[in-house]
């Protein structure tokens, strides 16, 4: 009986090869494709949030046509880092969900969320603006209780001063 | 099949029967162009380089292409994130420069062929190759030199472009120092890889456009 170390770099085809073998090789292959596909989705979708999902997947020692147990091991690799991203994501998800209820009560009932903030950020929307409860009139709305929800830009390239030379 | 098509390469045949996909494609390109890339080759990578945001960076895993390239990269053991497809590494490349900067007119013309079709084409001197090209496993023993006259060791298995003679580069790789073009070059081979999911015509854009960025006045009146 041979043994084979199946991480060895020097794995050629043939060495291992059976009918049966190159199916299931086949089938690794397949559902590579499909992960990898799953993956870049999820990969594109956070991009937009800024939401950071682990992506990387090591290699392996390639290019060479990999054995059964290192086709096992990309695949089960992109299966784990795609539950990880899809956690991330659904994560993410929720939160959001959670600041769009805070906004809908901010903008229901903006006296009982005073000086209240939600980033767009927080939304998932771009931009760098937020949400704020704010008195109407400044002081004379504080006193009589006028408050409404202002968007500020928050870009802090609008404060900033045009430096000299 | 014309004088002006692109030719098959073989593949060895027990990697033919792991990964039936991949084809290797190889067209005569005549001598090298002028060095200077021209001034519309120029133009149009700028014109591209603009058109380029980093959010499309994220979304070309998703293209067809591209994500068929992605996806063999991991059947044969490369990381597309580590080591990046060609499209990946042009986009990158653009990314981290602010624009495409131009390395002459053949390099342009590849670079051009990669970012508008997502197929990578390589080129060769041909007058250095000993039969036709083809995709095989490496041999024990088998290295690749470098420019500075000594030789790399390449593992047993590694997968290679090569001809009758020996490795010509490491799949999805540069050309070695033997065979990759110089001012002594006094023809041309271009060479492309395709992989499940790439469809031939985009392999015969691929071509085309390299051939007619690179060398506009003898590609002026034929057909393609």
């Amino acid at each position: 009986m041979v043994l084979i170390d199946p991480y060895a770099q020097e794995l050629r085809p043939g060495l291992v090869t059976q009918p049966d073998e190159r199916a299931a090789r086949r089938t690794l292959r397949d559902q590579i494709a499909r992960l990898e596909a799953q993956l870049a989705d999820a990969v594109a979708t956070a991009f937009p949030t800024r939401a950071a999902v682990p992506f990387v997947v090591a290699g392996a020692y390639g290019p060479r046509v990999l054995g059964l147990a290192e086709l096992e091991r990309v695949r089960d690799d992109l299966a784990t880092r795609l539950s990880e991203a899809r956690q991330e994501l659904t994560r993410r998800g929720m939160a959001q969900e959670r600041a769009r209820v805070r906004l809908e009560r901010m903008l229901l009932e903006p006296g009982r969320h005073r000086f209240e903030r939600v980033a767009a950020l927080e939304l998932g929307e771009g931009g760098c603006g937020v949400y704020q409860v704010r008195p109407r009139l400044g002081l004379i709305g504080m006193l009589a209780g006028w408050w409404h929800v202002k968007l500020s830009s928050g870009c802090p390239l609008a404060t900033s001063q045009p430096t000299d030379g | 099949m014309g004088p002006h098509e692109p030719e098959r390469g073989w593949v060895d045949a027990e990697l033919a029967q792991e990964l039936p996909e991949l084809t290797l494609w190889s067209l005569p390109a005549g001598a090298p162009p002028a060095r200077r890339s021209p001034p519309e080759l120029r133009e149009r990578l700028r014109m591209l380089a603009t058109r380029l945001r980093g959010a499309e960076a994220i979304e070309l895993r998703r293209r067809p292409v591209p994500h068929a390239y992605r996806v063999f990269f991991r059947q044969i053991g490369l990381d597309p994130d580590d080591r990046r497809t060609p499209v990946e590494e042009a986009t990158m490349r653009r990314l981290m420069h602010g624009g495409y900067e131009s390395h002459g007119a053949l390099e342009d013309a590849l670079l051009l062929a990669v970012v508008e079709t997502g197929v990578p084409v390589w080129a060769v001197d041909e007058d250095t190759l000993d039969g036709p090209l083809g995709v095989r496993a490496a041999r024990r023993g088998e290295q690749r030199p470098r420019a500075d006259g000594f030789a790399d060791d390449l593992p047993e298995g590694r997968l290679v472009v090569a001809d009758a003679a020996g490795p010509v580069a490491v799949l999805f790789g540069e050309p070695d120092a033997r065979h990759a073009v110089t001012r002594h070059t006094r023809a041309i081979r271009l060479f492309s890889l395709q992989v499940g999911g790439v469809p031939d015509v985009h392999v015969e854009e691929a071509f085309w456009t390299a051939r007619d960025a690179g060398w506009p006045d003898a590609t002026e009146g034929t057909d393609p």
